[in-house]
Parts: structure tokens; sequence; C-alpha cells
């Protein structure tokens, strides 16, 4: 009969699936591990470099241990049954019709039940360990506060204003000086991830959120807004540098400089303090107070602009001032239609602002 | 009892215009007629939210692509979570039960046949007031086009600053509106199941399906009814003045987030549940054997309908809740798991020991079980709170949510279009198109769904229309949109399929699969009325009970 050769083919075919899956399977826990291995930049939850991040790996390893383990059982169950319990050629009887068994529903029930008590307790210990962690006396404390489309970053004990990239001492266990984060939000909801970090901790207006990180290695670790938070969601980039402790104490000492003055790009900076630039940008030392965007004062030390958009170089400073929809297209800095002669003495001022 | 009619005495319906044909369609409130209605209107939506999300990962192929503006990308992502979530499952889910319900009851019709209508309309209202802001939602201010804040619309990006023009208000009105319709449907089921059960039928004779479609309803109204609230406070902050969630004057983002969530968490079970139901009917008649403990199959639905209605801010692990209430929150999300694991353990014990015969609905339904198992477990994952820290909010979550209604829900939902369209229409559709669907959308299904994990993992986050190079997620997002256009022309198989088989496929008769509750045992298509007789039954397989009188389930029961 035409149905007897069907129902052999899939049996047939449910080995090979399995293994399809099993490799899928495979594929994709090698290619996690693969691409966070290959680069620095790449920001897997695998790889973490603070404490944390690494309570959330060794929880999330638990985790994954105990959901495989009952994958891998209950998979088996299913394909065993698929396998085992398929009509063959004979179009014998209907099986026995067993209504159910109260042994087994009891057992099905008292092991998961113990397998989430479980779980629950380590979860609970990771909440508590990160979120109620004590700030010890040598934290650097940080307000970061979320804007459309942007980070203002500032240190109120150290003096220093800067935005989108976040410095940071390196902590080690024996001197920790973990970075404390206020975290706020100046318009809609945004959220702070870094994942090699922290987990993120979201930016809402209207309410103060604390979270903290102690990063064990230097480097700059990049992440970005998690939040969606309107047009350019996408390119409120974050970039996180975790300097030496020496690297640290020089970068605040440059940070809490006011803007050095050169006559050389007088010019530029005259157009600067004579456009609707100083209405949102503030440069210390000089009249431009705004906040409504990022201060300049040492926009040079930055690698990036239009927070992690694009590289801080003459060319997309020029294009980002001209058209700052050409870089990010929704941001809320206007285009600036200057001419080119003042473009470029604009750009050139800009440039002296290390 | 399967061959009785009674004479119907109209002029024969195959001679009348087109135009009267296409009036009693509008005016009907045949329960049959609606539930077609809902499932045609939802297959609809299906395809444009299927364009909608290619039209996502078109852009998302490579880095820096420039597919779609960041605009267009981002009222994409807001159409398709919200087209696909009230215009394309509820109206399938709402489609099957209104067909069924009344059927498998062996009842005439629903309880209330003119609210039925009325709440399809409304429905169908909601769904047209959402796509009409394509073309209207530029306002006052020229601004705003299609909604682009999110289907979760989470203030106050809504407010009136962030989102100028009457986008937002389509997508509010839209909602309000369909709500209603929805608690409506739900009243209609509620009642329905309490009160017009056939004589014999108690409640613990009753097909899972209908106790399924009970719990589900109620929890509908349970959850629409804060989502409506909080849609009306939206709406008077917009334009009555109003400060709710307007952060700017002391109002709160956060409590936009609870009422959200609050009828967010209880939907998805709503949405889930129902596919729960067509699995448990399904699995039986292809293994053979009675669903594997009925009662605990009961108590564990109605316990998940429960402790649902606690879970729901495991969507805010993230916004600086005290750690008790983070802790609260991680262990009702795993208990919620627990009943929803003893339902998968008795569908292995339903398969276990039976006859299993691979026709396309069971072969829809094993998916459905491979998928949701996953789907669940991911869904722990992400209810241990900390590691919701880094996986919340990413692709990761997308994965998830998609394993579940694309990989659970809509793999169920084939499963009983296959199962049913026999009944509904009096053809079989064609197994072969059927299981070429079938291994074509498992095949795409798992390159989008299983690869998509990936990214999350390496810190993707969701709503960004672009993405940097060099963070290792460009591969992934590759293979991803790939399986895009295999799980399309799955889709497209299917929609052939229903096309050819409505007018050539195989003439089905009255029971086809050889199955046990009372649809089974009227014509295909169903006569007007139903059932010539209400049937009396005394097991919840009264067709069993027919065709093995030697050896009846009231017996045994």
């Amino acid at each position: 009969m035409k149905c007897a050769r069907h129902q052999k083919v899939w049996g047939r075919v449910g080995g090979p699936v399995a293994g399809v899956f099993i490799l899928l399977a495979g594929v994709l826990l090698a290619g996690s591990q693969c691409s966070a291995a290959s680069g620095p930049a790449i920001p897997s939850i695998f790889k973490p470099e603070s404490t944390p991040a690494d309570s959330i790996y060794s929880l999330s390893v638990l985790v994954l241990a105990i959901t495989g383990l009952i994958f891998v059982i209950v998979f088996g169950l299913i394909l065993y049954a698929v396998i085992k319990f398929r009509r063959r050629s004979d179009d014998g009887p209907e099986p026995p019709q067993v209504y159910g068994s109260n042994q087994i529903e009891i057992a099905w029930t008292v092991i998961p039940v113990l397998i989430v008590l479980v779980l629950f307790m380590a979860t609970a210990r990771v909440i508590h360990a990160i979120q109620d962690a004590r700030k010890p006396d040598g934290a650097i404390e940080v307000t970061v506060i979320g804007h459309q489309f942007w980070w203002e970053i500032r240190y109120p004990e150290l003096g220093v204003v800067t935005a989108n990239e976040l410095h940071v001492p390196v902590s080690d266990t024996s001197h920790p000086t973990p970075t404390f984060l206020k975290l706020l939000s100046a318009d809609t909801d945004h959220s702070f991830w870094v994942p090699r970090l922290a987990g993120k901790t979201d930016l809402i207006p209207n309410r103060v959120n604390n979270m903290w990180i102690d990063p064990h290695e230097t480097g700059v670790y990049v992440g970005q807004c998690a939040q969606y938070c309107g047009m350019q969601h996408a390119k409120m980039l974050l970039r996180v540098y975790v300097d030496s402790r020496e690297q640290f104490e020089q970068w605040v000492q440059e940070e809490k400089k006011s803007a050095q003055s050169s006559d050389s790009v007088g010019e530029g900076r005259r157009i600067f303090e004579t456009t609707p630039c100083i209405n949102c940008h503030t440069v210390s030392g000089t009249v431009a107070d705004g906040r409504f965007g990022p201060d300049l004062t040492h926009l040079m030390s930055r690698d990036t602009i239009a927070s992690g958009a694009a590289e801080n170089t003459p060319e997309n400073l020029k294009a980002w001032i001209q058209d700052p929809d050409s870089v990010k297209p929704g941001s809320l800095m206007p285009a600036m239609k200057l001419n080119d002669h003042d473009l470029d003495a604009l750009t050139a001022y800009l440039e002296t602002l290390r | 009892m399967a061959s009785e009619t009674i004479a119907l005495s109209v002029v024969n319906h195959g001679a009348r215009p087109i135009g009267d044909r296409l009036h009693e369609w509008v005016v009907t409130v045949d329960h049959k007629k609606l539930g077609i209605l809902y499932i045609l209107y939802a297959l609809m939506f299906l395809v444009i939210g299927g364009i909608e999300a290619t039209i996502m990962r078109i852009q998302l192929i490579v880095p820096h692509n420039h597919f779609v503006s960041p605009e267009v990308f981002n009222r994409m992502f807001t159409m398709h979570g919200t087209t696909m979530i009230f215009f394309v499952v509820m109206p399938f889910l709402f489609g099957f039960a209104n067909y069924l319900v009344p059927l498998m009851i062996g009842a005439r019709d629903m309880a209330f046949p003119r609210l039925n209508a009325f709440s399809f309309w409304l429905m169908a209202l909601g769904g047209f007031l959402l796509y009409f802001s394509f073309v209207g939602g530029n306002g006052l201010y020229g601004a705003g086009n299609a909604p682009d804040v999110g289907w979760w619309a989470y203030a106050p990006l809504t407010s009136r600053a962030f989102s100028p023009g009457h986008s937002t208000d389509y997508w509010t009105l839209a909602l309000l509106v369909s709500g209603f319709g929805s608690i409506g449907t739900a009243i209609n089921i509620i009642a329905t199941i309490l009160c017009l059960r056939c004589p014999g039928m108690t409640l613990g004779k009753m097909p899972l399906l209908a106790w399924l479609n009970l719990v589900m309803a109620g929890m509908v109204i349970l959850a629409v009814s804060p989502l409506t609230a909080a849609q009306m406070m939206l709406s008077i902050d917009r334009y009555l003045g109003g400060h709710f969630f307007d952060t700017q004057a002391g109002g709160s983002a956060t409590i936009w987030m609870h009422f959200f969530w609050i009828f967010g968490h209880p939907e998805v079970y709503v949405l889930v549940i129902p596919a729960f139901a067509f699995a448990s009917e399904i699995i039986p008649v292809f293994s053979r054997k009675p669903i594997f403990g009925y009662p605990v199959m009961v108590a564990a639905t109605v316990c998940i309908g429960f402790v649902s209605m606690s879970v729901w801010a495991h969507h805010m692990f993230t916004i600086g809740m005290n750690s008790y209430a983070n802790s609260f929150f991680a262990i009702t999300t795993m208990a919620v798991g627990v009943p929803t694991g003893i339902k998968i353990f008795n569908w292995i014990g339903t398969m276990w020991g039976g006859k299993i015969e691979f026709k396309t609905p069971m072969l829809f339904c094993i998916g459905f079980l491979f998928q949701f198992l996953i789907a669940g477990l991911t869904g722990i994952m992400l209810g241990t709170a900390p590691f919701d820290w880094q996986l919340g909010g990413s692709y990761f979550v997308v994965a998830h949510f998609h394993y579940m209604i694309v990989g659970g829900i809509l793999f169920a939902l084939f499963g009983a279009f296959y199962y049913w369209f026999p009944k509904i229409t009096g053809r079989m559709l064609n197994e072969t198109l059927g299981k070429l669907h079938f291994w074509l959308l498992l095949i795409g299904f798992h390159l989008t769904f299983d690869v998509m994990h990936i990214p999350g993992l390496l810190g993707m986050p969701r709503r960004i229309y672009t993405y940097e190079p060099g963070r290792g997620w460009e591969v992934w997002n590759l293979i991803v949109t790939i399986g895009t256009f295999i799980q399309g022309i799955a889709m497209l198989l299917f929609v052939a399929n229903l096309i050819f088989s409505y007018w050539k496929g195989l003439k089905a008769g009255n029971d086809p699969w050889d199955a046990w509750t009372l649809e089974w045992s009227v014509s295909s298509p169903p006569p007007e009325y139903n059932f010539p007789r209400i049937p009396v039954v005394k097991s919840r397989r009264p067709l069993w009970d027919i065709k093995h009188p030697e050896d009846p389930d009231w017996k045994y029961e």
C-alpha cells in the first residue's frame, strides 16, 4: 500500500533529521564562542571582563547546563516516541487506550519544581550580589544622562564633563576602584549596555537608576543603547575606555582643563561663538555654555563623533556640521548651513579643542 | 446521527446573484461564517506582516545597508509586531474558536451571535485604522505616517513632544477598538461553553479545545482591560492635557510599562493556549490514543492562566526595580514553566505507545512540540533575571518569542488548518503540497530563528535599522535573512494549496481522519444549523464510543 511505504520513509528520515538539528546546535554553540574569541571588539556576553558580567556568565553556565539537560532528555523522548511508535505497515487494531497515570504526573511535577527551586536560589543570589553591592570608598562616580541620541557623561566629584566615550580606571581585586554609574534621562527611555562589562540598565526619565562595573583588563569595550528611543536609536553607540590608573589620572587632568585658546583659529572661534552653536554646546572657559548637545571642550580627545556614528576626522566633522542628517538622519542637531570658508575656519577651531 | 439533515426551504444558494451572496457574508451572525471571516482576515494580514518582516531582514542583511531609511524601518518593526499579534494570531485563534467551539460542544451557535458579528467587525475596523495610518498619519504638523514607536509604544516616546502628528493615535485607536472586539468574543466563548454544552457533556467531558479556549477567554477579559485603560490614558495625555506618562511634568514612564505588560504577558498566553488546544486535539487522533492525563491538562492550563498573571515584570527586569521585585518576578516566571512542562510531557505521553500517522497535521504538531520545548527553555533562561540583563532587549529575545509564535503557535495553527480545512470546506488540502510546506517551513524557520539567537549573545540589540561592522554580527544576519526567503516560499506554497484545494481538493466526507469529537459527526461543511438533533454524550470521545461499542470510553474514564 502506498501509505505503508510513506511510513517507512519518514521513519528512516527521523535519524538524519535529528542529526541535522544536533549539528545545527553544535554550529550555533561553536559560532557564538568562535566569533567571541576572534576579536576584542566583539561584545560577547560570554567574554566578561568585569564582576557583574562575570556573575551573570557563571549563572548562565548553570542555566544553560540545566536547560540543556532538560532539552536532551525531552527531545530524546520525543524522538524515541516518534520513531518507535510510528504506525507500521500492519493496519492493525487501535493501540491500547491509556488515559493517564497519576504516579507519572506526580513525578514530572515534583522534579521540575525542584529544578525551579535550585535555579531560583542561584538566580536570587546573583541578583542581590549585583544590585545590592556596597559602593567601596575608592569608587569612581559617574552620572550618565541619556539623550536622543547621545550620552552625556559627568564625573561630579572630579569636575569632568564629556560625552559618548566613558573613561574608567581598571580595577584590581586587591585595590578595587569600581565605577558606579547613576543613570538618568533627559527625554525618552534608553539603556546602557556594554555586554562585556555588565548587564544592561535602563535610563528612564524622571527616575534614577544605578549600576556598577569593575573592569579587570584595560582596553576598549563597545556597546550601544538597548532601549528603542527614536529614529537614531541604532547609532547611539557606546565606548568604554578602561585605562590603567595612571592613564586615567592623566585623562582626568586633561579633561578638567578649560579650552586652550589660540589666535590662529580666532576666526573659527568667532564663528562658533556668534552662531547658534553655543545654544547647544559648551566649551568651558568661553561663552559657549549650552546643555542640549555634547560638551565640546575636549572634542578632539574622542575617537568618534555623533555618539560613535562616525570617526572623529576633519572630513567627518565638516560633513556632520554641514548636514548631520548625512551621517545620522534624524539626529537633533540642525544643519548649520555655513559657507565653505566659514566651515573650514570653524573646523580648524574645533580641531584645537584637545 | 451523521446522515440526517433537515431540508431547508430556501432558494438554491448556487443560483443567487453574487451581490446577495456577499451581502450574506457581511450581515452573517453564523459562528461558522464569522470564523471563516476571521481566518481570511488574518491570512491577509499574515502576508502583509510577512512583507514587513522581509523588508526589515533585507535592510539588515549587511551592516550600514540603505535598502530603507531609518524612518521606514522603525515603522516596519512597529507595524509588523502590532499586525502579527493583534491582526494575525488573535483573529486566527478567535476564528478557529468561533468555528469549532459550538460544533465541539454540540451547540447550534455561540451564545450571542450578534455580539459575535459585532466583535469581528470591531476587530476588522481596528486593522483598517492601523493601516490607514500609512495614508492618513500626517497630522496637523505634517509629521508622522505609520506609527514608529514599537509595538509596546513606551512612554514618553509616544508623547506629542516626541511623536508629533497622528501616527501614534492610529496605533492607540486601532488597539482600543479591536480590544473591545476581543472582549466581546471572550464573553461569547465563556457564555457558550458554560451554558450551551449538549446533554451529558459536563465540564469534565468537554474536549480540551473547549477547556483551553475557556481559559484563554478568561485571560482576555483580565488582560485587555489594562491595555484599553492605558490607551485612554495615553490619549488623554496627548490631547486633553493629561500627564500620566509625561515625565517632563512629573508623570511616570514606568507606569505605562506596568500597564502594558500586565496586558502583554497574559496576552502571549492568550496566543499560545489555543495553540495548545490544537495540539491537544490533533496529537491524540494521529497517535490513535486519547490525550494522556486529561484532568492534569485541564489543571495545568488553569494553573498557567493564574500564574501567568503574576509574571509581567519579567519584561521589565532592566528598568531598575529593586532586587526583591526582580527576585519575585524571576520565581513566578520559572514557576509558570512547571505546568507548561507538564503539558509537554503529557503530549509525549499521548504519542507513547500509539500508532503515529505522519499526516501533515501531525507533522506540524510534532514541529510545534519540538519548537515549543526549545522556546520554553530559552524563556527559562530569560526568566533568570541577571541573564536577562544581558539577553533582554537583544536579538536573543527576538529569537525566543519568534520561536514561540512562529515555531510554536504558527506551526500548531498550520496543523489546525490541515486538520479542519476538510471540515470547513468539504475538501482535503493536498497532502504532497502540505508536506512540502512543512519541510520548507521547518528548514527556513530553523535557519532564521536558531541562528538569530547568536547576534543577541554577541551584543546586538533589537529595533536597530542598521548595525556596526566588526562586532561579529554580519554572517549571522545574512543567514537569518536567507531563511526568511525560504519561509516566504513555504507560505506561498500554503496559500497556493488553500486556493487549489478549495476548488480541486479530494472530497473529504464527514470524518476523513477517523477522529472522535462531535464536529466529525456532521457533514463537511456542516449544515447551517450544525446538528439536526442536539447530541447526547457519555464520554470525552463520543465518536469513539459509537465506533467502538464494545470498548466505550465511558467505561474507563
